[in-house]
């Protein structure tokens, strides 16, 4: 019987750190101004790849090597403080 | 113990014998008769089971991908459009490689609208990585489906596994089916295991994203698994042949084909009514044969070969039509004999019982005639014309 992997797909929990999705920004990439950040959590709770980290006020940044730049959060940012800006 | 009883009702006794734990479905003619009598044994207590009562095929194939991937032994059935709303499920069951057990009571595909027996939709599912098995009688359909289980969850192959009923010919016909007792099921098919199975203390995701690097890697992984159901299957036919001192199942079975010159490649139940073209025209010297494909997913292709490479005239005669080209089997069937040593001389492709149109032994004779004239590659067998 060939040696082959029959478990391809099948992952353990944290496994997604592996891929690193920063690569698929093409455009722009979001700028934390950290300056009117109120602290909502917001930018935090839309991140589809939940790469935004932060607590109290202007503390918020996001890990780049798993940013793809969608904007969503500078988008729904209610003071924006967040920016996007070229790449 | 030697019953007579509607196809059906078989059906629903071999997937008892095989205890699984749960079993959803949703109803849809003509396999609704199965799920009823396995929902009137559990509602009985004569077998311990759950049943998932669904809003539709869809959710009845998520419910068993589910249920076999937590390691629970899981049945589902379904027949034509209900096959169809399953069928996006039915590929990832596949990949998810969860070795679930389903029936498909073979049925005509709509527009137009039709409720008949052809087998045009588990056809539509022979490329999703099911292993595909077909039965030409009741008793063969309750063999397989003890035997599916034991195919599906063996470690070299781990692949759902599909049999694959003639609807309302088999499911609604009534005949003596030898019913095997429980503890020799039991012998045969030991309890389910899932290595790889969704455990809350050991977290983890089936079927999860596969980039460009490794998805291929995935797919050829189910490619060298039904080759390995290849050898497997014979393997589990001939222990099935021990235990219940039966031959049932295999790739595939000859009928009268050793020194035939005209040979008819069939799956299903038409092959019983072809038996008896073949013994008439025996009788009246004519050397003619039928080859039944059982596993048709993994296609057997070299037992195939050997058995017709020295058959000058074959036909394949089947229920369903890649519409503009020719029937699957016919396609897979030239694909393996094009190019290859023997006797053959022409390979002719027949479409014939669409849509409950009755198959009679008449039909069969011209088929057997016309096979002596040019190739054909789809001929529609009894068209109404005019």
């Amino acid at each position: 019987m060939a040696k082959v992997k029959h478990d391809i797909g099948i992952a353990k929990p944290r496994s997604s750190l592996n891929n690193k999705t920063g690569s698929w920004r093409t455009e722009a990439r979001p700028k934390f101004l950290q300056k009117n950040c109120i602290g909502c959590k917001i930018c935090l709770l839309i991140c589809p790849e939940g790469c935004i980290t932060g607590e109290a006020k202007n503390t918020y940044n996001c890990d780049y090597l798993y940013c793809k730049g969608c904007g969503e959060c500078a988008v729904i940012c209610p003071k924006k403080d967040i920016e996007m800006v070229k790449e | 113990m030697k019953q007579f009883i509607e196809g059906s009702k078989a059906v629903a006794l071999a997937v008892k014998l095989a205890r699984p734990g749960v079993i959803s479905a949703y109803p849809i003619t003509p396999q609704t008769h199965i799920v009823e009598e396995l929902a009137q044994l559990i509602a009985d207590g004569e077998m311990k089971a759950e049943f998932v009562n669904v809003e539709s095929e869809h959710s009845a194939a998520s419910v068993v991908l589910g249920s076999t991937a937590t390691g629970v032994r899981s049945f589902t059935a379904t027949s034509s459009q209900g096959f169809l709303l399953m069928i996006e499920v039915l590929f990832n069951i596949a990949g998810m490689r969860l070795p679930l057990v389903m029936t498909c009571a073979n049925r005509a595909i709509s527009a137009p609208l039709n409720i008949w027996n052809d087998q045009q939709d588990s056809m539509t599912a022979r490329d999703s990585g099911w292993i595909q098995l077909y039965a030409e009688n009741n008793q063969e359909v309750v063999d397989l489906h003890i035997q599916a289980y034991k195919i599906a969850e063996n470690k070299e192959i781990m692949l759902p596994v599909m049999v694959c009923m003639d609807g309302f010919i088999l499911t609604h016909g009534a005949e003596v089916v030898d019913i095997p007792d429980q503890t020799l099921v039991d012998k045969f098919l030991p309890a389910f295991e899932l290595s790889d199975k969704l455990d809350i203390n050991n977290p983890k995701t089936l079927g999860a994203f596969a980039d460009p690097d490794h998805y291929t890697e995935a797919r050829y992984a189910m490619q060298v698994a039904n080759d390995n159901a290849l050898k497997i299957i014979p393997q589990v036919a001939d222990e099935f042949k021990k235990i219940f001192g039966r031959v049932s199942g295999g790739l595939i079975e000859g009928y009268r084909i050793e020194d035939a010159e005209q040979v008819i490649v069939a799956m299903g139940s038409v092959v019983g009514t072809i038996k008896d073209v073949v013994d008439e025209l025996r009788a009246e010297g004519k050397k003619a044969g039928v080859l039944k494909i059982v596993t048709y997913r993994p296609f057997p292709a070299e037992v195939v070969y050997r058995a017709l490479k020295d058959i000058p005239q074959i036909a394949v005669l089947e229920k369903a039509v890649s519409l503009g080209a020719s029937g699957p089997l016919h396609i897979d069937l030239k694909s393996v004999l094009c190019g290859r040593e023997g006797k053959i001389s022409r390979v002719s492709g027949f479409v014939i019982g669409l849509g409950g149109r009755d198959i009679t032994k008449n039909s069969i004779r011209e088929v057997f005639d016309s096979l002596s004239k040019e190739e054909v590659s789809c001929k529609f067998v009894g068209l109404k014309l005019g």
